[in-house]
């Protein structure tokens, strides 16, 4: 067994910490050493994009990354999504447009989702598409993620607009 | 699935990762992107002893024009290719490449020097690289070397890396006025590897016939593969729908396809000519005939 080696890292806001042995993937890691279970293991080969979380602002799949990559790094799960007790815009939208049925890519859909919506505010239906284009759903046929997201797109613009109306 | 044990290490230099390469010999590998590796590893099909994580050297990662070629750290990654704006204005082929290979997510970590030094015949940007007559430098022990893409692709999962090389930059001639090239690939579902992949690159003369055309292809043979008589018979012709039509020909010609899941070789050879003929009229729209 490989020396075990220490991880940092800022989740969701916090700073945590544990040995880890380098072959320990980021999910494992997350979900085991973190106690962080939101975060789903799905295919386990980089295909279905279940276990994407934004490492430093960007989406990556982590169960195929060692945790020891992440370290000193900033992660944001599924738990993190949540602000003062209120849902993320784009929560609200899965669960409002009927964006999931069994649930198993949701949390990984909505972390996908959150990037797309960092990059680009106002996303057509096309760049969604593109955007989800790593993250595979075997109920909803894609329509109402997409209207899901929509729908976050246009809360957050709303909010958007609401906040500068008041700086006026 | 948990990949075998390995020692981690995670130099700050390029000089520190050659030492650790040279130290560790066969058993030490480079982890870039790790796209590629650490599935590998997960399935047992690779097992390095010793990972050289070269994720947090810097100035491993840029895209810039300079003394005639456009320089391309080995680091830069898929997403940072997709987002050039220099890329956007003169180099849609390397677009039109990065954008088609995996997934956003993938695309945020996958390194271009790693697909290229990972010497799988089905990954995306030597064929491009082909197209283009790029080099690669490759940094070891007594400094850097130029190796020619041509020369670079030795077979399967082979490259002209020695062990202690790290492939650091890609070298692409600037192309004159009146180039263009293109990159057409079929594949089943978002995320899976190439049934056939055809990039072209072509640069025109006064007159409007081919001066230069570099055709790469993907996927249809043991490394990627260069269309060396498509590319010879175009060269002072003009590219019309019947020349085009031959050199497409010629390509599928020398492809050397094999049946799997994705489909027969005849299949395959077919759609060689028929991406062929897509690349190279999109190449052709491109150099603004």
């Amino acid at each position: 067994m490989a020396k075990k080696q220490l991880v940092q890292v800022k989740i969701n806001g916090r700073t945590r910490e544990a040995m880890v042995e380098p072959r320990l993937l980021l999910v494992h890691f997350i979900r085991e050493s973190l106690q962080l279970t939101g975060t789903h293991i799905g295919c386990d080969t980089s295909n279905c994009g279940a276990c994407t979380v934004l490492l430093n602002g960007k989406a990556v799949k982590s169960c195929t990354m060692f945790a020891v990559q992440a370290d000193g790094g900033e992660l944001l799960t599924v738990e993190g999504l949540m602000q003062d007790g209120q849902f993320h815009p784009l929560q609200e939208g899965f669960k409002q447009e009927h964006g999931l049925q069994c649930g198993f890519c949701t949390p990984g859909m909505l972390l996908s989702a959150y990037a797309l919506l960092q990059q680009n505010s106002n996303p057509t239906d096309q760049q969604i598409r593109w955007g989800i284009s790593g993250n595979l759903c075997r109920c909803t046929g894609y329509q109402n993620i997409v209207k899901a997201v929509q729908f976050a797109a246009r809360k957050l613009g709303e909010g958007k607009s609401v906040a500068q109306g008041g700086s006026k | 699935m948990i990949p075998p044990s390995f020692e981690y290490f995670r130099p700050a230099t390029i000089s520190e990762a050659v030492s650790l390469l040279q130290q560790h010999g066969d058993e030490a590998k480079i982890l870039s992107g790790g796209q590629s590796l650490i599935p590998m590893m997960k399935l047992r099909l690779a097992r390095p002893g010793f990972l050289i994580d070269i994720n947090r050297i810097s100035g491993l990662s840029y895209i810039e024009e300079e003394g005639g070629f456009l320089k391309i750290g080995g680091l830069t990654r898929e997403a940072e290719l997709e987002a050039s704006s220099l890329l956007h204005s003169r180099y849609t082929i390397i677009l039109d490449t990065a954008s088609v290979i995996a997934d956003p997510q993938v695309r945020n970590l996958a390194t271009i020097g790693g697909n290229l030094a990972h010497g799988d015949p089905a990954n995306d940007h030597g064929a491009t690289m082909l197209a283009l007559g790029a080099q690669i430098v490759a940094t070891g022990a007594k400094g850097q070397r130029i190796i020619r893409i041509e020369d670079f692709f030795v077979s399967l999962f082979t490259t002209a890396l020695t062990h202690d090389e790290i492939l650091t930059e890609i070298r692409i001639p600037v192309p004159p006025p009146k180039s263009g090239g293109a990159y057409f690939k079929l594949e089943r579902k978002v995320g899976d590897f190439a049934t056939v992949a055809v990039a072209a690159q072509i640069t025109l003369d006064g007159g409007g016939a081919c001066q230069k055309a570099g055709i790469g292809m993907t996927n249809v043979g043991a490394t990627p593969l260069k269309a060396k008589k498509a590319e010879d018979f175009l060269r002072g012709k003009k590219l019309d729908a019947a020349n085009i039509n031959h050199s497409a020909q010629l390509a599928a010609d020398e492809s050397q396809p094999s049946p799997d899941l994705r489909g027969p070789a005849e299949y395959k050879k077919g759609l060689v000519k028929e991406l062929a003929k897509r690349a190279l009229s999109s190449a052709l729209q491109r150099a603004g005939s």
